[in-house]
């Protein structure tokens, strides 16, 4: 029994409190506390990592109370994977500067990072629980501080939250339906347990309703078209780093969730066969990949661009999902981490861009990339990378994709996920255009723009060159991390 | 056969990419930024050129850097295909680069350090392509190679240049999609992506997934091969820097296009196995109609560098219709026109820069007269134009004999009489200009002169070499025997 698990979640919501009411105080002292309670949390997912890829899975009894009546945590190759990504994702929004991140310092009294550090204790919950209702609990919690957390951008952003928080808590109460079915089928909340529990009972419409209702209230959470509806106001409006850790990283939880659903809970078998569950993620995936690239196109603000292209890219994860092969789970995972690092880097670049300029449309950023050369060579390689450059890391999770609708003869997936390549190409290209050819009259904004302050730039700069290391070591991450989770697969 | 492991392959792709940390930081001082694009030319033509050696021995260089991929890594492999396409681009590169100087200084070009930056990038990515051990490691630094060379592409910034730069990222990003698609076909059919002489593809393997294999690969390698219809982008793409034109555009981006046919039907889909599929005979059609329509389209342009364009895509297809038959002459035709084309194909272009610099002329009708104030371009490009036209004793006929001898080896004379019909339009559009340039009366340019040393002596020595290498197609650096090696391996029935 090892306490890893438990020891990544303690300094976050331990900090969480720390910050918020230290912040009443002094704000920066918030900052810097949150940011300490965030790398004690990260040294600990490393380690958990480590110990898993060495020892094997990790388990914990809140309490000491065992299962099945007490809560479990469990780390293993997923969920440490997970955790990595969350908690590593979180420090760098928090170090990310609030005067851009936040678009203005927080009023006192207003404990954002408390609220950030919550909203990742949240999210790590949710990865590490063993227990299906804790799950919910952690859901909560971190929805609750996203919403609060969105608002922080200003009016819209508001009336966007709002909208969140109704489909939000929709999609948590279909969750919470789905886990009471469960329960009462089987008398059990605790994961490995139900898993015992309820092979016979496949048959039963009650588990074939419960499935559903999870498998949707998450597919609202994950933003899969054509529940999405809710995400371009919300991560347009919402300040950019909070965008960045809700495209980044909220998101690929809920897909989480539906994988250790499949995976672990129910055998992959349920998913396939008995229930046409992949299969109609499948479909709904390609649709919204060429739905949410179309629409990235159409747009003329940056960060809505960046929203509906996040549509995109998290339907690639359902895609890789809904292929249910081993290539296509590989696909997804890693497309869960690649996504992570591209996304909060252009989120972080918009609110750079915006913290320079007050520039946010995409038709003004011309000849930006003379005035602030290294953040577009950031962005340059980001873009790259959601394009699919390689050795730039997307190239690789599309790969993997590709390769998994080749094996399972799905031309029509295999065809989606390459012209998306060409559609995504389109809408960042377009922007690469216009930051690298300098325009012929000048814009005052755009003259007098420099380089950001090395705080907005190192955080950035560390993505990026974070996305072009994991392209080159992808093979390590598959076959170390990734495989032992999709030998689950048939 | 025997492989070497050595770390030169590596070292020739990292060195101009090291080299662009040292060009972007002395921005400020052309002549140190400069010094260090040449100082890396040298660098890697030295590198390649002393690998020949151990090639003509019939061993390979070999270095596996890491797994890219469960099962599959990135890993170079220096054979005598590969050697034949980065020795010409490691030493064209050379060459390009003074010109590249003398061209942007003399036009005042903006943005210096971003083309220098690139053009060394692009390189990088050349020699990466022409060392790949597998058909993954080829895709990345084809991609690469199609990211580099955009900036280079766009340079000018004018609303043309911006069309051209975005007509460019359309046909080659999709190219490059059905690059990824073919790759990942072949990894599913063969459970392998690296390269062997003869094929690797499984013994029984089914007719339509040979076929729909070639498609997949005409429809990504043919883009940058220029084959109709895809050829559009290249004369749009002439709204580039001359130099770029000439480097990127004759030798590099277009001779990787065609490289990679001879990667795929030599060493993934193999001779043999293309030949009975029936698609070989598809593609040997297609690229015979591409030099016969480009060649016709070639006379009817006016703008120089549109005509060298549509000259092109004419002599792509001469090495795409070589490597679509099935005769060991007509291989190393195709191979050793990789070499003369590049050769011969550069000196029109530096010629076309230099006039371009010097007398500000674009169009053909206003070259009236310019022989006798710049001789020694117009004469260069007499022995070029010569050359193409496969008339010896320039290079450009020797291969040309291989590609006819070739044609007649598999019984069609169809292709033959296409190749020396090719000729004869190539006589007309090209010869035409060194007459009128020559002998036409005009007294418009008067005390011209030759353009600037760094411009007219690359032209000069790719001329004369063009020369040399039709007189002496024998010796150093032995491309006859590398291209024959390559054939022998490829039609062999397999082998390293």
């Amino acid at each position: 029994m090892s306490s890893l698990s438990i020891l990544i979640l303690a300094p976050l919501l331990l900090f969480c409190f720390i910050s918020a009411l230290v912040g009443i105080w002094r704000l920066r002292w918030a900052y810097a506390t949150a940011a300490i309670g965030m790398a004690l949390a990260l040294v600990a997912a490393g380690t958990g990592l480590f110990r898993v890829l060495s020892d094997g899975e990790l388990r914990y009894f809140l309490g000491g109370w065992p299962p099945p009546f007490g809560i479990e945590y469990v780390l293993d190759h997923l969920s440490a994977f997970m955790a990595l990504i969350i908690v590593f994702i979180g420090l760098i929004a928090v170090i990310y500067p609030p005067q851009a991140g936040l678009y203005h310092t927080p009023r006192r009294g207003i404990p954002a990072y408390g609220l950030i550090l919550l909203l990742i204790a949240g999210l790590v919950g949710v990865v590490v629980t063993g227990d299906l209702f804790n799950l919910f609990v952690f859901l909560e919690i971190y929805s609750l501080a996203s919403y609060a957390l969105i608002t922080l951008g200003g009016d819209k952003a508001v009336v966007a939250s709002f909208r969140y928080l109704i489909l939000g808590t929709i999609a948590g109460s279909f969750y919470l339906l789905g886990v009471g079915f469960i329960y009462f089928s089987t008398g059990t909340l605790n994961m490995a347990d139900a898993a015992q529990r309820l092979p016979p009972l496949y048959g039963s419409p009650t588990i074939m309703a419960a499935v559903a209702l999870i498998i949707v209230g998450m597919g609202i959470k994950m933003a899969l078209f054509p529940l999405h509806v809710w995400l371009p106001d919300a991560h347009s409006y919402a300040p950019p780093v909070v965008a960045a850790i809700l495209a980044a990283i909220q998101i690929e939880v809920a897909a989480y969730v539906i994988v250790r659903m499949m995976l672990t809970i129910f055998q992959p078998q349920y998913f396939i066969d008995i229930l046409p569950v992949t299969t109609i993620i499948g479909w709904v995936s390609a649709a919204g990949i060429i739905f949410g690239s179309v629409m990235a196109i159409a747009q003329k603000d940056f960060k809505r661009m960046l929203a509906y292209s996040t549509v995109a890219q998290v339907a690639y994860i359902g895609l890789g999902i809904g292929l249910a092969n081993p290539f296509g789970l590989i696909g997804a995972l890693l497309h869960i981490l690649n996504h992570a690092f591209m996304k909060s880097c252009l989120f972080l670049i918009a609110g750079g861009i915006r913290y320079q300029t007050g520039l946010h449309a995409i038709s003004q950023f011309a000849g930006l990339g003379r005035k602030m050369p290294l953040m577009m060579g950031a962005f340059t390689v980001a873009a790259l990378s959601m394009v699919g450059i390689p050795p730039m890391a997307g190239f690789f999770s599309k790969w993997y994709l590709v390769l998994g609708g080749i094996e399972a003869n799905n031309w029509a997936f295999v065809a989606v996920i390459l012209a998306s390549s060409l559609l995504t190409a389109v809408y960042f290209f377009r922007m690469i255009e216009k930051l690298f050819t300098t325009p012929s009259t000048n814009d005052s904004a755009v003259e007098q723009a420099t380089e950001p302050p090395a705080r907005i730039l190192v955080p950035i700069l560390i993505l990026a060159i974070g996305i072009i290391i994991l392209g080159l070591i992808n093979a390590l991450i598959v076959s170390y991390v990734l495989n032992p989770i999709v030998a689950l697969l048939p | 056969m025997e492989t070497v492991y050595s770390l030169k392959p590596l070292l020739a792709v990292l060195v101009s990419l090291v080299a662009v940390v040292f060009i972007v930081i002395p921005n400020q001082r052309p002549n140190v930024r400069e010094s260090w694009t040449i100082m890396a030319a040298l660098a890697k033509f030295a590198l390649v050129a002393s690998m020949l050696p151990i090639v003509l021995q019939g061993k390979s260089l070999a270095i596996t850097l890491f797994s890219i991929s469960p099962g599959i890594s990135l890993a170079l492999k220096v054979d005598s295909l590969g050697i034949i396409f980065g020795l010409s681009a490691s030493f064209l590169w050379i060459l390009t680069s003074l010109f590249s100087i003398g061209y942007v200084r003399g036009m005042s070009e903006h943005k210096q350090t971003r083309y220098f930056a690139s053009f060394a990038i692009c390189l990088s990515a050349t020699m990466g392509i022409a060392f790949a051990a597998n058909l993954l490691t080829l895709v990345i630094f084809y991609e690469i190679l199609t990211i580099a060379t955009y900036p280079l592409v766009l340079h000018k910034e004018t609303p043309e240049a911006i069309f051209g730069g975005r007509k460019y990222l359309v046909y080659l990003l999709t190219g490059g999609v059905f690059l990824i698609f073919a790759l990942a076909f072949t990894y599913q059919l063969s459970g392998t992506v690296d390269f062997k002489a003869g094929g690797i593809l499984p013994a029984h393997v089914a007719k339509s997934s040979v076929i729909m294999l070639f498609t997949l690969f005409l429809l990504s390698f043919g883009v940058k091969s220029a084959i109709m219809p895809m050829h559009s982008w290249l004369p749009t793409a002439m709204v580039a820097p001359t130099p770029v034109s000439a480097l990127l555009h004759a030798v590099a981006v277009v001779k990787a296009g065609v490289f990679g046919f001879a990667r795929a039907i030599g060493f993934i889909i193999g001779p043999a196995v293309f030949n009975e599929s029936g698609a070989a005979s598809f593609l040997a059609a297609l690229a015979a109609f591409t030099i016969l329509a480009a060649s016709v389209i070639a006379l009817r342009q006016d703008n120089l560098k549109a005509r060298l364009a549509y000259s092109t895509v004419g002599h792509l297809s001469y090495i795409v219709l070589g490597t679509a038959l099935f005769s060991p002459s007509a291989w190393i035709g195709a191979l050793l026109h990789i070499v003369n084309h590049a050769m011969m194909k550069i000196t029109l272009f530096f010629c076309a820069g230099a006039i371009h610099v010097k007398a500000h002329c674009e169009n053909v009708s206003e070259l009236n007269g310019l022989g006798r104030q710049m001789p020694i371009t117009m004469a260069a490009f007499a022995i070029a134009s010569v050359g193409l036209a496969g008339i010896p004793p320039v290079n450009g006929f020797i291969s040309k004999w291989y590609l006819v001898q070739g044609s007649l080896d598999v019984g069609q004379m169809a292709f033959a009489i296409t190749f020396l019909l090719s000729g004869l339009l190539n006589a007309g559009y090209l010869l035409s200009i060194v007459a009128r340039a020559f002998f036409a009366p005009s007294d418009k340019f008067t005390k011209l002169g030759e353009a600037s040393p760094l411009m007219v002596v690359p032209l000069a020595i790719t001329a004369v070499l063009s020369l040399l290498m039709g007189l002496f197609p024998d010796r150093v650096p032995y491309f006859f025997q590398l291209a024959s090696n390559v054939a022998q391996s490829v039609m062999g029935g397999g082998g390293p």
